[in-house]
């Protein structure tokens, strides 16, 4: 008789024979891929009918990594190709999975876009407040007087708010939390996974290599106890007054969570409502 | 497989050819469209957004061509025939991801109604312009489909082809209108459903466990599982093994990227479709397509009432180029005059082709309008002297 071995609850998630991954030493996205996982088991959702899409970046390489239907598509566009895939089958739970530059830069006009219409999209962005993948440069989420390579002077454009941005647009569910929450993080993830429409998380994380190390900030741990000292929830909090500084007070918690109907919904309601017994419904 | 009778409107009709490339798409099994408005394609989106609800298939409208073009990937990956619409500077905004639909072997349908270019141009007049652009316009190492319909009828017909071609060689595939075949108005007959053959996707009956989703059957060609039923398959824009994983390398890059160019290039053959009139004895050979073609046949015609000995070749599938009927026609014939509404770019390859074999003449126009028969007879009669 064997000893009994332990698995990773985790491990039916990942692709194991594609380890080890290529993230860095001390960064965050692992840590919120661990949380995914964990969320999803809590989901009892069947694997075979959740998708996940990645644009590209670091956090793009999370597609490689799940034992799911995984899409790394192209840069900033991980949204519209999620939206195709869902609207051809909306029996599927579709999950995007990006960074910050990649949905909010290039990406960004399909992300306010996809909020308006309440796509049925599970939308998660690592924001580690710079580009990864091409060696630090300065992002939309850069805060104020942070360095990136292509702000060596520091950064001087306003950042985006994004849960404020996610909210406007029209998101049904928006929440922020940094890769010290992993608790929150996991919770977060499961209530989006239940709920219908666009939902939105944003996840602070490290990026030691660039990021923290340019900027002086000490390496992964030490950004986690910058996370642990400096953030505080804030449930409910009016998505406003969320702006992030240099090493500001983050204010983490879910926001908002409301109903609204999903573009399919309102989709199927218009034809129904014109057409009547002349609408087909989707034939797959 | 055929066509499902309660989506094709079978009979004659009289309508213009970007209603007939929409009637064409849904009798093809399109059940997903995205687009962006643009002149002088937007009718066929149009329609297709008045239609679908009625078919059982999903139109909707994206902020932008970006977005369109990788929606239909997504909606293939769905298992939907899918396919987008666009003109002009909505077809350059395209390029990345008719690069991403052949890296990934995603069944795919682009449709350009080509309009005077560059940059804004002439949005309501017709050119031929975007016909190297199709070939080559993604970066990157790849090959295309692409076909070019000289009238409604052919809007219809070669849209099932289109979504033909791409089911069966897992490739994007383009159809290169103009102006003036999407906005001329003819008769168009649509043939009975059990008329129309469709090639079905090529779903693998493997189990997942023994489902390699780029792995390739002796013609070159991967066997395709849609997305949640259950094979949980890795699709990526990156070089990529077998597995559909990552793999950046010089040998994987060989062989991947020999691989998607070969399952085209060892297939031009039977991909390959051209209208010949008068050929037979021809010693000048017009060569024209699209809207251009049905001018260069007038002007044939005039020739040969002066008894020169002029011909046409048509070529109806653009991509890949037939160059070994040009290669043949090259050895006994005087000249190609090649009749475009650009340019010259198709002329490039007839050149290539003729290898000096025979003289090769270009009668580029800038677009706007189409050639005049006149002007063309004029270049004949030079050649043919
Ligand atoms: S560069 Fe930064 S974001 Fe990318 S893997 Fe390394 S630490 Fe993570």
């Amino acid at each position: 008789m064997s000893a009994p071995t332990a698995m990773n609850p985790v491990e039916p998630l990942l692709r194991s024979e594609r380890m080890p991954h290529i993230w860095c030493p001390g960064c965050g996205i692992g840590t919120t891929v661990n949380c995914f996982a964990r969320a999803l088991e809590r989901s009892k959702l069947p694997l075979d009918r959740v998708a996940l899409v990645s644009g590209i970046g670091c956090t793009g390489r999370v597609a490689g990594y799940v034992h799911l239907d995984s899409f790394h598509t192209t840069h900033g566009r991980a949204i519209p190709f999620a939206t195709g895939l869902k609207l051809a089958r909306p029996e599927m739970t579709v999950v995007v999975y990006s960074g910050d530059g990649d949905l909010i830069a290039i990406g960004g006009n399909h992300f306010i876009h996809a909020a308006r219409r309440n796509v049925d999209l599970k939308v998660i962005c690592v924001n580690n407040f710079i580009y990864g993948m091409t060696g630090g440069q300065v992002a939309p989420t850069t805060p104020l007087g942070a360095t990136a390579t292509t702000a060596p002077y520091g950064a001087f454009e306003r950042p985006f708010n994004l849960p404020f941005l996610a909210e406007s647009s029209g998101a049904v569910y928006v929440a922020r939390w940094t890769a010290y929450h992993v608790q929150h993080i996991a919770h977060a993830m499961a209530e989006a996974l239940q709920k219908k429409g666009f939902c939105f998380i944003e996840i602070l994380a490290p990026c030691p290599t660039l990021y923290q190390r340019r900027n002086r900030l000490g390496d992964g741990l030490e950004t986690m106890r910058y996370y642990k000292q400096h953030s505080v929830i804030r449930n409910g909090a009016s998505t406003r007054d969320l702006d992030l500084g240099f090493q500001s007070e983050i204010t983490v918690g879910k926001f908002v969570d409301i109903e609204r109907p999903t573009l399919q919904q309102t989709m199927e309601a218009a034809y129904r409502q014109a057409l009547q017994q002349r609408y087909a419904g989707w034939r797959a | 497989m055929t066509a499902d009778p309660k989506t094709v409107l079978t009979g004659p009709h009289f309508m213009d050819g970007n209603h007939a490339a929409c009637e064409g798409a849904i009798a093809a099994g399109a059940n997903f469209a995205a687009g962006y408005p643009i002149t002088p394609s937007t009718e066929i989106v149009e329609r297709f957004a008045m239609r679908a609800p009625l078919v059982g298939a999903t139109f909707l409208q994206m902020e932008d061509e970006l977005a369109s073009s990788i929606a239909i990937l997504g909606a293939a990956w769905g298992g939907a025939k899918a396919f987008t619409v666009t003109s002009g500077p909505g077809f350059s905004l395209m390029m990345e991801h008719i690069g991403y639909a052949a890296m990934t072997e995603t069944p795919s349908v682009f449709v350009n109604v080509q309009r005077g270019g560059p940059s804004t141009g002439l949005p309501t007049l017709p050119a031929q312009g975007d016909m190297m652009q199709a070939r080559w316009g993604s970066h990157g190492d790849y090959e295309i489909i692409a076909l070019s319909p000289s009238s409604p009828q052919e809007c219809f017909d070669l849209m099932v082809d289109a979504f033909n071609f791409a089911e069966q060689y897992r490739n994007p595939v383009i159809v290169l209108m103009d102006e003036s075949v999407g906005h001329m108005t003819e008769k168009v007959v649509i043939p009975a459903a059990s008329q129309i053959e469709l090639f079905p996707h090529r779903y693998t009956r493997r189990a997942a466990a023994d489902y390699l989703p780029f792995q390739p059957w002796p013609d070159g060609i991967p066997e395709f599982a849609r997305a949640g039923d259950g094979y949980r398959f890795h699709v990526t824009g990156l070089t990529h093994n077998e597995h559909g994983y990552p793999a950046i390398n010089a040998p994987q890059q060989q062989e991947l990227v020999g691989r998607l160019v070969g399952k085209i290039r060892n297939h031009a053959e039977a991909i390959a479709r051209a209208e010949e009139c008068r050929l037979e004895d021809a010693q000048i050979v017009l060569v024209a397509y699209g809207i251009t073609s049905r001018v260069a046949l007038r002007a044939m015609q005039m020739a040969r009432e002066e008894r020169i000995p002029a011909g046409l070749l048509r070529p109806i599938v653009v991509w890949p180029f037939p160059e070994k009927r040009i290669r043949e026609l090259a050895a006994r014939a005087r000249a190609f005059i090649v009749v475009e509404m650009n340019y010259g770019q198709m002329v490039r390859e007839v050149e290539r082709a003729a290898a000096g074999r025979c003289k090769t003449i270009l009668m580029p126009h800038a677009g706007g309008a189409v050639h005049r028969p006149e002007a063309i007879l004029d270049i004949i009669r030079e050649a043919a002297q």
